[in-house]
């Protein structure tokens, strides 16, 4: 009985992990053969990679791609920080009603917000441009950074920035030099967590940009509703797949050896 | 008085949050070189001023003068002040050489320099890190972790992450440091040996100290002067010695060291009775006068069987180490005594107790009195919101109640009550504690409760700060929720102005 119900939930683990990489997996295989439809193999080769830096659409795409994530996190990852810090000093119904504010866009529905935004900017006669897209960003992940500060900031020894007053820092130098060094980490995974939102991020982008300007999102869109999905796009998104596990690891690898050391 | 070597004053400070009252009107100043420490329990104040002193709150009302010089608005980056925090406060991402240099590496000191036309001018300059290095070796060295500059916060134990907190705050040579509990956290053995240390470092660096603690004991033996507090207010001030032999209520008697306390009634003529017995006694009241005394267990010694002052039974006996701790009961009051003699339980003894080891005081208050009750519409009387039953007739004498709800006097006139204000006063014996709210009238919180030898005196305080005064024979819990009941008969009720402007036409 026991032993039959050990072999259940091994059975079950597995076919979770199937499931669940599977497609990846199935994805990546096939980004070794040249062939230009999918489930057809004519060959290995790693033709598709060399070919992937040559298409200067797709690496416009990518770069575009890049620079959106990159500038919006760094945008969210001040603007969050500080918010972050407001909402933790404040008094204490403020506090209450600002925290549950500033998380109700993780709860909201993206479409929602993207055609708010584009009824902002249509109401004010903006035009959609680099800004927009920008913007729109900047409110996906905004409150994924406060969500994540949020944490260390109360795991802080309260009294911490009262000592560094009483050792006579103005509250500037008491918020770089203290407060600041403490909440790094949970900075970090703020920024890296808008970047990962921002890069894959379509409704948002499609309704926020300018449309000459494409990001890996909507050039995919695009391309499969032409038809066919160039072959190159099969080693980009194992390229993209290796990056972030590497990342991952780098991460998970990095907050180990602090545990160790803090042993 | 001579106040020449004041360094901090405080003048009628006040703190008021949202409603509640944290400090009420503290007036007392501290000499320089003092070592000073607020003792009470939780809630009475004590951090609240240490932290006003300190910068950190603001005082609702009065003012705190620093060598005659008002600071009570200036930020805490800018007081001569530093603080030892109670749980310690470090800033753990930097190692303990950058910890303590922190407030250093700040810190600018005048110089004089001549301008370009010839003449003195002062100018403020930074440290230089040489100085800054040798000023936190010095400072290492005072609190004994010399060799551990360059060592990570988290490696260090919670005695020596003390260390480096008290030698973070020295470092900058504060005119006042300011201590809020720094012992709170560490085992018995450990405080001990830092309560010598920090007095030992007290008198090397002869900066005032200003020391936060529940802990009488830690209290009695570092400190040059206890300010005793109490629910915001200041109880005593005074010598651990006065503090202990002269306890000025029974709050401080009851709080600082152990205590025989007990209510009595002043003979006049030096003479005190309490525990059937009339003592002789060295200080001075009213004759007649209600009083507290106190007795210190230590104080209490065993006679020839027979031929002491009273007698009693002694029902308990307990090994303390340095002496045995009796209890013996005299009719129904419970007296504790120290002594190095033993002696068998149950059986009867005698004992004595000195003139002048029998402390009197003043009684702070001699039943309940609400000047703010009034009548409502149902002949009850209203006191902290709570509607009594009560006796209306006892406003008029000789008077009975009609059908209607009138009083009628014996001369037939008719007064109706309703809204009338009067003085309702109830006897600390006539309350009755209700362990749940909803049982009685009115509920509240026990803040304090004291034993009186036989019995609890016990203070219940409700959210809009009435308070009630019970005598009880049961023990309750500080700050267990309870409501009270008064039985209809045992509330005295005194008209406030005219009965004339009551009578119905």
């Amino acid at each position: 009985m026991k032993k039959a119900t050990r072999i259940f939930a091994r059975i079950f683990v597995w076919t979770m992990l199937v499931l669940m990489y599977a497609p990846i997996l199935v994805l990546m295989v096939f980004s070794f053969t040249e062939a230009d439809t999918i489930g057809v193999w004519n060959g290995f080769s790693f033709g598709l990679y060399p070919q992937l830096f040559q298409d200067e659409e797709l690496v416009t795409v990518v770069l575009n791609t890049i620079l959106v994530a990159l500038a919006s996190a760094a945008v969210s990852t001040v603007l969050g920080t500080m918010g972050a810090i407001g909402i933790h000093y404040s008094r204490r119904r403020m506090k209450a009603a600002l925290e549950g504010v500033s998380q109700i866009p993780v709860m909201n529905a993206e479409i929602v917000t993207a055609l708010s935004l584009t009824v902002l900017f249509v109401y004010f006669g903006i035009q959609f441009n680099f800004i927009t897209l920008l913007i729109g960003h900047v409110v996906l992940t905004l409150p994924f950074v406060v969500l994540s500060i949020n944490p260390k900031l109360q795991q802080m020894d309260p009294n911490i920035y009262e000592a560094a007053l009483d050792l006579g820092a103005r509250p500037s130098h008491a918020l770089r030099r203290i407060i600041l060094p403490q909440i790094m980490p949970g900075i970090f995974s703020g920024f890296l967590l808008s970047v990962t939102l921002s890069l894959d991020d379509y409704i948002i982008t499609a309704f926020t940009r300018d449309t000459s300007f494409s990001t890996l999102s909507t050039y995919v869109y695009g391309a499969t509703a032409k038809g066919a999905l160039p072959p190159t796009l099969r080693a980009l998104t194992t390229v993209i797949f290796v990056f972030a596990l590497v990342l991952l690891i780098v991460i998970n690898i990095r907050s180990h050896r602090k545990k160790e050391a803090a042993r | 008085m001579d106040k020449e070597n004041v360094i901090i004053e405080l003048v009628g400070v006040s703190k008021v949050y949202n409603e509640t009252v944290a400090v009420d009107n503290f007036n007392f100043y501290v000499k320089k070189g003092e070592f000073v420490s607020f003792l009470g329990p939780s809630g009475c104040g004590k951090t609240t001023t240490l932290r006003m002193i300190a910068g950190f709150e603001h005082p609702t009302e009065g003012k705190i003068l620093l060598n005659g010089k008002d600071i009570s608005e200036l930020p805490p980056y800018e007081r001569p002040v530093n603080t030892v925090f109670q749980k310690y406060a470090l800033f753990p991402h930097l190692d303990v050489y950058d910890n303590v240099a922190f407030g250093l590496k700040l810190k600018k000191i005048p110089y004089e320099t001549t301008d370009k036309q010839g003449n003195k001018v002062t100018k403020y300059r930074k440290l230089t890190k040489a100085e800054i290095s040798k000023k936190v070796t010095e400072a290492l060295k005072i609190v004994d972790l010399e060799e551990f500059e360059w060592r990570d916060i988290t490696t260090l134990s919670g005695g020596q992450q003390q260390r480096i907190a008290i030698a973070r705050a020295i470092v900058n040579e504060p005119q006042i440091l300011l201590l809020d509990e720094p012992l709170g956290a560490l085992d018995l053995k450990m405080r001990k040996e830092m309560q010598l240390e920090l007095k030992e470092m007290h008198r090397k660096l002869g900066i005032t100290f200003i020391y936060v603690t529940h802990d009488q004991e830690e209290a009695l033996t570092m400190s040059d002067t206890i300010v005793v507090m109490k629910d915001g207010q200041i109880q005593q001030i005074g010598t651990p010695e006065d503090i202990y032999n002269e306890p000025k209520n029974a709050f401080v008697a009851d709080f600082i060291g152990e205590s025989n306390l007990y209510e009595g009634v002043y003979m006049g003529n030096r003479k005190v009775r309490f525990l059937n017995h009339i003592f002789d006694c060295v200080d001075d009241f009213a004759a007649n006068e209600k009083v507290n005394v106190v007795v210190r267990p230590e104080d209490v010694t065993f006679a020839e069987a027979g031929k002491g002052m009273i007698d009693g039974i002694l029902t308990e006996k307990v090994f303390k180490g340095i002496h045995y701790e009796y209890t013996m009961m005299v009719g129904r009051n419970e007296v504790t005594i120290q002594s190095t003699e033993s002696k068998e339980i149950n059986l009867p003894v005698s004992v004595n107790i000195a003139p002048d080891l029998i402390h009197i005081m003043k009684k702070d208050m001699l039943s309940n009195v609400y000047d703010d009750a009034y009548i409502d519409n149902d002949n009850r009387v209203i006191i902290a919101g709570g509607a009594f039953d009560c006796d209306v007739t006892q406003l008029i004498p000789g008077s009975h109640l009609d059908e209607e709800g009138y009083v009628v006097a014996p001369d037939g006139k008719m007064y109706d009550f309703k809204d009338a204000d009067v003085l309702a006063d109830v006897a600390f014996s006539d309350i009755e504690i209700v362990d749940n709210e909803d049982g009685g009238v009115v509920c509240g919180r026990i803040v304090s409760m004291i034993y009186l030898g036989n019995h609890y005196q016990v203070l219940i305080r409700t959210e809009d700060d009435e308070d009630f005064v019970v005598d009880t024979e049961y023990t309750w819990n500080e700050d267990d929720r309870v409501s009270v009941l008064i039985p209809a008969e045992k509330i005295r009720l005194k008209l406030r102005g005219e009965a004339s402007k009551y009578v119905k036409n």
